[in-house]
């Protein structure tokens, strides 16, 4: 596929990377109400991405309109662009379901198929034509998603016996069956516990490698644990992006100063 | 004095006082209006057992059962209730056969693909479908639908079993969708977005997660509508007739098991006598189909719930 080639000067890791989605001046509004009000930012190859605020601040609203989720809320209308590998997502010719194809996302409640775990990973390469041996994929997908070992013996089982983390790790590889160019996630790890929440961090860094993830987290120790870039945002605009060092460290706007130490929200 | 702290302050007690009869009162009706009907209800199941059980001491139950004529009010008599059973078959098996692919697919349409103004018209108009009086059923079957047939199938019976399926069928359906929308709008939409979220096409979502997640609360409502099917009586007698046949044809009349006792409770039959008893046989055995339905179909809707518990 061509590669939208993006270099940008100002830091290292930018250079090597290229940019898979381009936001510009976004905004999304529900029956003409703006949740999101013209976010710019890119993401990056290979590089994962957290966005934080505030309840309500239209994070999540923001997620999911970058592979047409919102496309299912009643009301919805987007204005602004955003380029996936250069092609506009919301243009005319666009299939949404390609694009769902193509960005893969894992919601905030475990949401497995009332089917074995088997079938949970291979029903979606199936319908989309997967040609390929699909208990290898299987089998990889599960791996990638450090959930392998728990389930090998036992695939035939319906998705419904695992525990909540587990089956948040089963709809990451269901998410990674697909092989997706991008991993979207909304706060995955809200209705975990502790012990299954670091497996899924643990989890995020071993993705970081080859995918291109953007999270969306409530929790600001995650986004500083997980994330090499940190978008903040706050009543529907983004009121910082950059890396999440600079972001947790050296935060150029007040307003990010006061939230990442934890002074409101 | 008004110091909280105090607790040597306090003079209330929290012992009862004044008894609230209005409470009791309500209380007491509300009983015995629920011990009417379960009351009603006992009182119809023993009346049905005591009055079959006199019936099964005059023909023996496997005459009842397995014989296959039955002509209870004319001599020869002979109680063989399977061409009544076959009667009832015939309209039910019809019945679904046109409900069944119709209701789920209109319940799939409302539930996955009509949006919110066209589910506001729609499901009060199948609920109104739900409300028309049987007899106009009977009716609308005696004076359209066979005259209808009649231009296609020339040598079909005024009182014909076709007719009469065909109508039940229609009467059943509101049942089908509205219950199996219901059903199928209970699966949570976080399924349906996990599905999208994999590239799926709606046709794909519906028919590979949709339908199997909401299947026990569809196929209860098949039941509840073949349940219905069964029971039906009026559109039946007057859209089929009044013939006890036992042969596999549509086109001629037949008698179901409930236009059996519409017939015999509309005729002069005297009370005690056997064909009188032969009533209550008929309705038990009726019972007991129904009853095993409904009974079948909250099981399947008992699982139904365990799902997303």
């Amino acid at each position: 596929m061509a590669q939208a080639e993006y270099v940008d000067a100002t830091t290292e890791k930018k250079k090597t990377s290229e940019a898979v989605l381009e936001l510009q001046e976004v905004s999304v509004l529900y029956s003409g109400k703006p949740a999101v009000k013209k976010v710019s930012c890119t993401i990056w190859r290979n590089r994962i991405t957290s966005i934080i605020g505030p309840s309500g601040c239209g994070k999540s609203t923001l997620l999911r309109s970058l592979n047409r989720m919102n496309d299912f809320v009643d009301g919805v209308s987007i204005e602004g662009n955003i380029l996936f590998v250069g092609q506009n997502l919301y243009g005319d010719a666009v299939d949404p379901v390609e694009v769902r194809r193509r960005i893969g996302m894992v919601f905030q409640k475990p949401n497995p198929f009332p089917k074995s775990i088997y079938n949970n990973i291979s029903w979606g390469p199936s319908i989309n034509g997967y040609s390929g041996s699909m208990d290898e994929l299987v089998e990889r997908s599960l791996q990638q998603a450090a959930l392998w070992d728990e389930v090998k013996d036992r695939l035939q089982e319906s998705a419904l016996n695992l525990s909540g983390g587990q089956q948040q790790r089963l709809c990451i590889a269901r998410a990674l069956a697909m092989e997706p160019q991008v991993l979207l996630m909304d706060e995955p790890c809200s209705a975990l516990d502790p012990i299954s929440t670091a497996h899924i961090e643990d989890l995020l860094f071993e993705l970081q490698s080859r995918y291109t993830i953007v999270i969306v987290t409530h929790n600001m120790q995650q986004a500083a644990r997980v994330s090499d870039y940190t978008a903040f945002m706050e009543m529907g605009n983004l009121v910082e992006f950059g890396e999440t060092d600079q972001i947790f460290t050296r935060p150029e706007k007040k307003r990010t100063e006061e939230y990442v130490t934890g002074r409101f929200g | 004095m008004n110091d909280p702290a105090n607790n040597s302050g306090l003079s209330f007690s929290i012992h009862k006082g004044v008894t609230r009869w209005g409470e009791t009162g309500i209380k007491f009706w509300l009983r015995i209006c629920t011990a009417i009907s379960l009351f009603t209800t006992i009182a119809i199941v023993v009346l049905l057992l005591v009055e079959s059980f006199g019936f099964f001491r005059e023909v023996s139950p496997i005459e009842f059962f397995f014989g296959t004529r039955w002509v209870p009010l004319l001599k020869p008599s002979s109680y063989g209730v399977l061409p009544l059973l076959w009667g009832t078959m015939l309209i039910t098996v019809g019945a679904a056969v046109i409900a069944i692919p119709l209701g789920l697919a209109s319940a799939i349409y409302l539930s996955e693909y009509a949006n919110d103004q066209v589910r506001a018209w729609i499901k009060p108009v199948l609920e109104l479908l739900a409300g028309i009086p049987t007899v106009v059923y009977g009716y609308f079957a005696l004076t359209f639908v066979t005259p209808a047939l009649r231009s296609v199938i020339p040598d079909i019976q005024v009182f014909n079993a076709l007719s009469a399926a065909i109508v039940v069928g229609i009467m059943i359906l509101p049942t089908i969708a509205t219950l199996s929308d219901n059903a199928l709008r209970a699966v949570p939409v976080s399924l349906r977005q996990a599905a999208y979220a994999v590239g799926a096409t709606s046709y794909e979502v519906t028919t590979s997660i949709v339908v199997p997640a909401g299947l026990s609360g569809v196929m209860a409502s098949f039941l509840l509508a073949i349940s219905r099917a069964i029971g039906e009586t009026m559109a039946v007698t007057l859209a089929a007739g009044q013939t006890p046949n036992l042969d596999l044809t549509l086109l001629e009349s037949i008698q179901t098991m409930t236009a059996y006792i519409v017939q015999i409770s509309l005729g002069d039959t005297p009370s005690g006598g056997i064909a009188y008893q032969t009533l209550f046989a008929v309705a038990a055995v009726l019972f007991a189909i129904t009853l095993m339905i409904n009974v079948i179909s909250q099981w399947i809707l008992g699982r139904f719930r365990e799902v997303y518990d």
